[in-house]
């Protein structure tokens, strides 16, 4: 290269040509094989639920069936029930979601704002989660024996807000304390109520928290397997528990457990893409500051 | 519009008393500023009046009303924030109408007004931005057309300036300026930035630890502080405190600094109150009453120092320079060429007519 190439304007020192750097062969392997240890799993769980069943176990292994086969989603989702134990899961979830999320919100607000039961009631909320949930799931279950809640999706919708309560109010304290407590001031100033302070301008504010605690809640209670065993038999089972169906003395039947798996999966898969949109969106920060 | 009046407040928070005590009256159509260092219950103060903070004693009336129990919506003032309290998710436009869309005004008296007060501020081109896509000064404009377009009856501004830098805090005072001109509404305003205070004001409140130390136009706290501390705090560069020494008794009251005594020019009503010969005082002195001195003999009312010249601060036209007399150290505005090397002891002229006198005990005001 001639010196004039790299030589600036009259007046100015002469650029330095920026080396690239050349990603090195190490970085591939690397993620070549991260990738194969996130997804490797998911595409035999994939590939098992339409595989014949002779193919489970077949040695060397089928990677790609040759005859591709729907029966095990049929069989899980209808023999099993797994279409009902998602709907149970479905509605289960939603409801203690929107329970947890509206509950929580109001308690955090409350904690954030108002110091509501002083230093250590916040705390104390968070705290709940320390107790094994074998400690309490048999008084649970005796209790709703009792009330007649035991096998309700109403029953088992109250015990998931409660599971999932402790952690949506941290959650929402601390996005709450980062809302500048100016904003609501200026909303009570400019003809607000304490309400419409809280309705208007915090909750659309600490909204990213808000669904961010509610993913959370939601995967919690789509995941939770314990609690459906114990507190549900025939009619509000949800989806985990119609797992064990599949797991037998004579043997398991991977087909339909893989069909019910990856099922099962979408929802989840679906809220963590839409919830990556508004986590990373930061509403607040650097929209208010100078 | 209306007046403001202020009798017996006090505000605790727990075991803390932010504010001790305020008796105070704002006409209406003034612009007071509170002003103060940090932690004097100046912004405190202006919360209660916003009703943003319950009183523990005392009563405030906006007009002819207490509105001590009084939520803030009901009080009909506006205010502007430190950090703007812009809403982030609304746009210009939304964030300027939200006071009077949460009034449930009409929606054509809601764009009149916007309109009208984003006119008179310049702000009309922003509507459709969202804050974050405002520079400071802009942001603070929008703050400023919130407030202005409730038209209410008091205007409270706490501390709106102080996130700007320098050049746009100088061009936002004048708009704060030109505001109050053009619409004659009560102002009141919180800064600890004195610049601010005096070139705004109609009336300054200066603060102290929760209490008033001294109420007045900017002039009277400027050339008759009350204490040490007002004087100290209003002026920049500040004024300079000389220890002395009264001298001579009954209306011949003279002034030792560093040994010398020096008379002092005293109104016949002062004469006595520092007239006990060897009571402490300090001389209080603002840089631009001390000037190189002049001719064989000092003028009237004015006293000859010797000073060593320890540091200098050229501004241009003017230079300020630290020198020393005795042990205290003082400020003197002097012009570019008076003095050209610290180290050097030149003469002074301090004028003793411009200066005040405290008790240096309990730096109140002996003669200002």
């Amino acid at each position: 290269m001639s010196q004039k190439a790299i030589a600036g304007p009259a007046g100015t020192p002469p650029k330095r040509r920026r080396r690239r750097r050349r990603p090195g062969i190490g970085r591939f392997v690397f993620l070549g094989a991260f990738l194969i240890f996130v997804l490797g799993p998911l595409y035999w769980m994939f590939i098992t639920s339409i595989k014949p069943s002779d193919d489970y176990l077949a040695v060397p292994p089928v990677w790609f069936p040759s005859h591709p086969t729907l029966v095990h989603y049929i069989a899980a989702l209808f023999a099993y029930r797994g279409l009902q134990g998602i709907a149970n899961s479905l509605i289960v979830s939603i409801s203690a979601t929107a329970l947890s999320a509206f509950v929580g919100t109001l308690m955090a607000y409350s904690f954030a704002r108002f110091e509501t039961g002083g230093k250590h009631l916040s705390f104390w909320v968070l705290s709940q989660r320390f107790l094994p949930p074998i400690a309490i799931v048999l008084p649970v279950f005796l209790i709703y024996r009792t009330v007649g809640l035991h096998d309700t999706r109403f029953g088992l919708v109250i015990a998931y807000t409660v599971f999932t309560l402790p952690v949506t109010v941290w959650m929402m304290f601390a996005y709450f304390k980062g809302v500048p407590r100016s904003m609501e001031d200026a909303a009570l100033v400019d003809g607000c109520t304490r309400w419409e302070a809280f309705w208007r301008v915090a909750v659309p504010l600490a909204a990213p928290g808000i669904i961010a605690a509610a993913v959370f809640a939601f995967i919690a209670c789509w995941t939770e397997f314990f609690f459906a065993l114990v507190l549900t038999s025939r009619n509000a089972f949800t989806l985990p528990t119609v797992f064990r169906a599949f797991l037998g003395f004579q043997g398991a039947q991977y087909g339909e457990a893989s069909a019910l798996a990856v099922v099962s999966l979408a929802p989840s898969i679906a809220l963590g893409v839409l919830a990556q949109r508004h986590l990373v969106r930061g509403l607040t920060l650097g929209a208010v500051r100078g | 519009m209306a007046d403001v009046r202020i009798r017996g407040l006090h505000k605790r928070f727990g075991g803390f008393h932010a504010v001790r005590g305020i008796d105070l009256d704002i006409a209406d159509g003034d612009f007071t500023v509170l002003v103060g260092p940090s932690g004097c219950g100046k912004s405190t103060l202006l919360r209660t009046i916003a009703g943003l903070e319950d009183i523990s004693e005392g009563e405030i009336f906006i007009g002819d009303e207490i509105v001590n129990d009084m939520r803030p919506r009901d009080r009909d003032v506006a205010m502007v924030f430190q950090d703007y309290a812009l809403y982030p998710h609304m746009t210009v436009e939304k964030n300027i109408g939200f006071g009077l869309r949460a009034r449930k005004m009409a929606r054509s008296e809601i764009d009149d007004r916007v309109n009208r007060a984003s006119a008179m501020l310049g702000i009309a081109q922003l509507y459709g931005r969202f804050p974050r896509q405002l520079s400071g000064g802009q942001r603070q404009r929008v703050a400023i057309g919130r407030a202005i377009v409730r038209e209410p009856r008091i205007f409270l501004f706490d501390e709106p300036l102080s996130n700007l830098d320098a050049q746009l805090r100088d061009e936002m005072r004048w708009e704060i300026k030109r505001l109050h001109r053009e619409i004659s509404t009560t102002m009141i305003y919180v800064t600890h930035d004195q610049i601010e205070a005096m070139t705004l004001a109609d009336r300054i409140v200066l603060m102290r630890e929760g209490r008033i130390e001294q109420v007045g136009t900017p002039a009277e706290l400027f050339e008759r502080p009350i204490s040490r501390f007002v004087a100290g705090f209003l002026g920049s560069p500040k004024m300079s405190f000389l220890p002395g020494r009264v001298v001579g008794s009954e209306g011949v009251a003279a002034i030792a600094i560093d040994g010398a005594a020096f008379p002092l020019p005293l109104p016949t009503a002062h004469a006595a109150r520092v007239s006990t010969a060897g009571a402490r005082v300090l001389l209080g002195l603002r840089p631009e009453h001390i000037v190189r001195a002049q001719g064989a003999s000092p003028g009237e009312g004015m006293i000859r120092l010797d000073a060593r010249v320890e540091l200098l601060q050229p501004t241009g036209s003017r230079t300020f320079a630290t020198f020393r007399i005795g042990s205290a150290s003082a400020l003197a505005e002097l012009q570019a060429h008076d003095v050209s090397n610290p180290g050097e002891t030149i003469q002074l002229d301090a004028n003793l007519n411009r200066a005040s006198l405290f008790d240096a005990e309990t730096e109140l005001a002996l003669l200002s």
